[in-house]
């Protein structure tokens, strides 16, 4: 099976709490707070689809949107 | 099933602090079970009273909020009257082991096919941070300002004592790790516990200067480590994760069918 290739991180903003947990434990550093304390995504190319952000979130706030999925 | 068809979206933002982890708790559940492909018309959640209990108004499936510390009593009425569904039972440390202690130990000791999740955040939350039988021995409180005296219950010793069948322990770090032992709680045929360590930044980590909520999920990273490895040896004091034990025992609905029908005179 080919890499997962990431189409996009989709963020709920009216659920993101801004706890920081998804910008700590991203192994390639992808993401980040804003100035109003919610997730942005600074570095998408470095994304490797682990989805440990999505799993981790306590907000059920991000998903990992991989490109294949529209082929299912 | 996408995991958005799993929770009542219209209760969203949920009520927990930034950082809770007793989200992370619910987001493995859910992939949980929606890895096992279950629906959500098989399910009955049963909770008590507590921050953590109020994941089963988050949840789609069938599910009853019940009062504190006795959801294992209301899940066993359910369980021996429609003994074909799945119950999920989520409880707090001190839903389940304070003013639950003694349905806990039963339910554990009659290994009713219930599924009980203990998420142990040491404290009790929703009430504003007084010490838990988790707390444990030097911790601070509300209610323990000059630290704590009683010391705690291991949840995994005190559910192998009452005799639960399946007793696992992970923490919201090891998210990986708890979606598995929820599927094989669920899937097991007895009374299973998986104790999750799930972190309040609000009360248990600001009392004990633990920072951050990511800062108290390192802190798990770091003083876990899984049964029997090498760093346990040469490290006593750190807690162990796993799966502690995994057996088949005669079950409680099963056990009761038989007794019907020996009372109808087809047993003997
Ligand atoms: C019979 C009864 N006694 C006491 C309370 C008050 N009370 C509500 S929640 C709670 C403890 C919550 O702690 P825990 O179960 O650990 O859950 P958490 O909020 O930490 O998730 C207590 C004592 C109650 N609701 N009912
Ligand atoms: S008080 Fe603690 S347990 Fe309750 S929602 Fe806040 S962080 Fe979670």
């Amino acid at each position: 099976m080919a890499k997962p290739k990431l189409k996009e991180h989709r963020i709920r903003m009216d659920w993101c709490k801004g706890c920081g947990i998804c910008v700590a434990f991203c192994p390639k550093s992808v993401l980040e707070l804003d100035a109003q304390d919610k997730v942005s995504v600074a570095r998408a190319e470095d994304c490797i689809c682990c989805r440990l952000c999505e799993l981790r979130c306590p907000d059920m706030a991000i998903e990992v949107v991989v490109e294949q999925e529209g082929l299912q | 099933m996408p995991v958005r068809d799993y929770i009542r979206e219209r209760f969203f933002p949920h009520l927990w602090c930034p950082g809770c982890g007793h989200g992370i708790v619910m987001n493995a559940l859910i992939r949980a079970v929606e890895s096992l492909g279950l629906s959500k018309n098989e399910i009955v959640m049963v909770s008590g009273i507590g921050c953590s209990a109020r994941i089963s108004g988050y949840l789609d499936f069938h599910t009853l909020h019940t009062i504190h510390g006795r959801a294992l009593a209301f899940a066993t009425g359910v369980k021996l009257g429609l003994p074909g569904l799945n119950i999920l039972v989520p409880m707090g440390d001190g839903d389940a082991l304070a003013i639950g202690g003694n349905h806990f130990i039963h339910a554990a000791r009659r290994n009713i096919e219930i599924t009980a999740i203990i998420m142990n955040n040491r404290i009790y939350g929703m009430t504003g941070g007084q010490f838990s039988p988790l707390s444990g021995y030097g911790t601070r409180a509300t209610t323990a300002p000059y630290t704590n005296i009683d010391h705690a219950f291991d949840v995994v010793t005190l559910s192998l004592a009452a005799g639960a069948t399946f007793v696992a322990r992970t923490t919201t770090y090891h998210v990986q790790q708890m979606i598995d032992f929820f599927k094989k709680a669920i899937l097991h045929e007895g009374f299973s516990v998986v104790e999750v360590l799930s972190q309040c930044p609000t009360y248990f980590g600001r009392k004990n200067k633990m920072g951050s909520a990511a800062e108290m999920m390192a802190y798990f990273r770091d003083h876990t480590t899984p049964i029997g490895s090498k760093a346990k040896k040469e490290n006593p004091d750190l807690i162990e994760r796993g799966i502690f034990v995994h057996k088949e025992l005669p079950e409680y609905c099963r056990e009761y069918d038989k007794v019907i029908e020996r009372a109808m005179g087809k047993g003997k």
